[in-house]
């Protein structure tokens, strides 16, 4: 279409020999040329205008009277309502604290680890048991959520094993998935367990790129192990920490939404129910869907917020940025 | 270079961490794997660690002789495959124009698809526009919303784009239609990354369990990490009236939780080789790119 469209301005504008018509016949040209490889993006370009941006614009129900069943874009215009809805919505902020508690814990131990991890790897020389460490370590991370979650709650059952250490040592059992102070260790830990080996391929792999060399001047300068890592090995992974820090960022408020939904029961909701759930409730169990919407849109602006914010300060001071 | 007396000490305790983490990383398989040949009073009992105790295959009867688990089993193969075709073809068309430099609008397409790994619409404009969509109930609804992963398309550009353009000329100069190319030229030399890919998007589909929990009411069509989430939320629903006082009824779902579990990734764990060593160049290529 778009093809014949500029056929047609062609032909019109052959009489007039301007530059324009140079122009136009070189655009005109590649698209001849490639056009088999544009039909190739046609199917795809649809998928994303309907599946990835239809759902972007969708959010405009967020300010939109939505009735289920209704008109996709909404009925009637509201502007805010639904905004200032959860700004006075005393659950809203009891999730959005349970979130920031949730992701700065993820931040501050699943972010680290893996790197602790790699560089604990690093040290080891002998290839077998380094190579078997490492292909175990990323075995719970092909593991379905839900897979993930039964174990969990095998594990942290009354008759679970974790039961039977804090048996040993106190004499009694507890049904920790009901404790909403336990939450949390549960939901780390499992983060941790699951993502600790797969997180460090990268770091291993930007590792092995370390000249030898660097670490052939240190020890000539009389750098022991421990300081050649702090002067060589963390400077020489700081790229791909950095990258993998922004990423994490821009995820901030997604913490591993579908494990909680799994792992969540109203007894700890007090601890377990975060932004999504919550979302999830609202909208999808109760639907309410244009003030389930309005939530989701906040959350959505803070990450690309948080993710632009975040390559901006690191293309500042380290260099180092996504794009 | 010598090492310090310190840095041996080091290394001893460093095998000694690496080894507690591999212990702790497969000991809650290990453990799912004991109590599903374990029986009951045993479990009830807590001995159950990483050997079953009272060992016995009826758990696995029981489990087995539901037809309900086998549909559902079925299904999650039938959307797997389905899935992972419809997403390795889509993936392709649109990483193969976009790895070729003198497209125009390259930039433009690339952009217009890495901005949705930043921005996603959300869950419920997602869920209204499946709905209205009518996909509700059948596998488009599984199967078409996450057809084309970004991250996996950054991939197989590059890939793409490191294969030599001389290959490609020739044929085009031999007349060869750019379709023709692609299919007789450029992909049997791509077979690693279409090797990879697959395993990427099959295990994604093999694992996937919420879009069928959002848009699946008929018990006929879950795929079977519904069939296993509604086993352990129902059990939960039994330790939430007070643990111990219905530890029978806990026990039961027990076993065949951890049967059920067990059935569910014994495909995984069976290509895991092969997926943990495309999986590992998969991200590595990935890298490349940022």
């Amino acid at each position: 279409m778009q093809e014949l469209a500029k056929n047609t301005t062609h032909t019109k504008s052959k009489t007039q020999l301007s530059t324009m018509d140079a122009r136009w016949k070189g655009t005109m040209k590649t698209i001849k040329k490639d056009w088999q490889l544009y039909s190739l993006l046609l199917l795809p370009v649809i998928y994303l205008v309907i599946f990835k941006y239809g759902p972007m614009f969708g959010n405009i129900i967020a300010f939109r009277r939505f009735i289920p069943g209704g008109s996709i874009v909404g009925e009637e215009w509201v502007g805010l309502y639904y905004f200032k809805m959860f700004l006075a919505d005393p659950t809203f902020y009891h999730v959005l604290q349970n979130t920031l508690i949730l992701a700065f814990l993820l931040l501050i131990i699943t972010f680290p680890a893996p790197i602790i991890f790699a560089l604990l790897l690093n040290e080891v020389k002998r290839k077998g048991f380094k190579r078997f460490v490492q292909t175990t370590s990323y075995l719970p991370h092909f593991f379905s959520i839900v897979v993930v979650a039964g174990m969990v709650l095998e594990l942290v059952a009354v008759n679970g094993t974790i039961n039977n250490i804090v048996e040993f040592f106190t004499g009694e059992r507890y049904s920790f998935i009901q404790m909403p102070e336990w939450f949390r260790t549960i939901f780390i830990s499992s983060d941790l367990w699951q993502g600790l080996g797969w997180g460090a391929i990268l770091y291993l792999a930007a590792l092995t790129g370390i000249n030898n060399e660097l670490y052939e001047a240190a020890w000539i300068d009389g750098a022991n192990r421990w300081q050649q890592t702090i002067h060589v090995t963390i400077p020489g992974i700081l790229p791909t920490i950095v990258v993998l820090l922004i990423l994490n960022i821009g995820n901030f408020l997604q913490v591993g939404f579908e494990k909680i939904l799994l792992l969540y029961n109203p007894l700890n909701y007090e601890t377990a129910d975060v932004i999504a759930t919550y979302v999830y409730r609202i909208g999808i169990e109760s639907a309410s869907f244009s003030y389930g919407t309005a939530i989701g849109l906040f959350e959505a602006i803070i990450g690309l917020t948080l993710v632009f914010g975040a390559n901006f300060i690191s293309r500042k001071i380290t260099d180092n940025s996504l794009w | 270079m010598k090492e310090s007396a310190q840095y041996k000490v080091f290394k001893v305790f460093n095998v000694i961490i690496l080894l507690l983490i591999v212990y702790v990383t497969l000991y809650p398989f290990v453990n799912i794997v004991a109590q599903s040949f374990s029986s009951e009073a045993n479990i009830n009992a807590g001995n159950v660690t990483l050997l079953p105790k009272g060992f016995n295959v009826e758990t696995y009867e029981v489990v087995m002789s539901d037809s309900m688990f086998w549909i559902n089993y079925k299904n999650t193969v039938l959307y797997t495959v389905v899935g992972t075709i419809i997403s390795l073809v889509l993936s392709t068309m649109i990483a193969y124009p976009l790895s070729k430099k003198r497209l125009k609008g390259r930039r433009f397409w690339t952009m217009f698809a890495v901005f949705t790994m930043f921005f996603s619409g959300g869950l419920i404009p997602n869920y209204v526009l499946i709905q209205k969509l009518g996909f509700g109930n059948t596998i488009w609804a599984i199967v078409i919303p996450t057809a084309i992963s970004v991250f996996n398309m950054l991939i197989m550009k590059t890939f793409f784009e490191n294969i030599p353009e001389e290959l490609e000329e020739a044929a085009i100069v031999d007349g060869s239609s750019t379709y023709n190319t692609l299919i007789k030229i450029v992909l049997p030399l791509s077979k690693p990354i279409l090797a990879t890919m697959m395993l990427f998007y099959a295990v994604t589909h093999w694992n996937s369990w919420f879009p069928a929990f959002l848009y699946f009411s008929d018990k006929e069509l879950f795929p079977v990490s519904i069939y296993l989430r509604n086993l352990i939320k129902g059990a939960e629903g039994t330790l939430s009236s007070g643990a111990t006082s219905a530890d029978n009824l806990t026990q039961i779902s027990s076993n065949i939780k951890s049967v059920t579990m067990v059935l569910t990734v014994l495909p995984i764990l069976c290509i895991y080789p092969y997926i943990q060593k495309y999986f590992v160049s998969g991200v590595m290529l990935g890298s490349v790119k940022g």
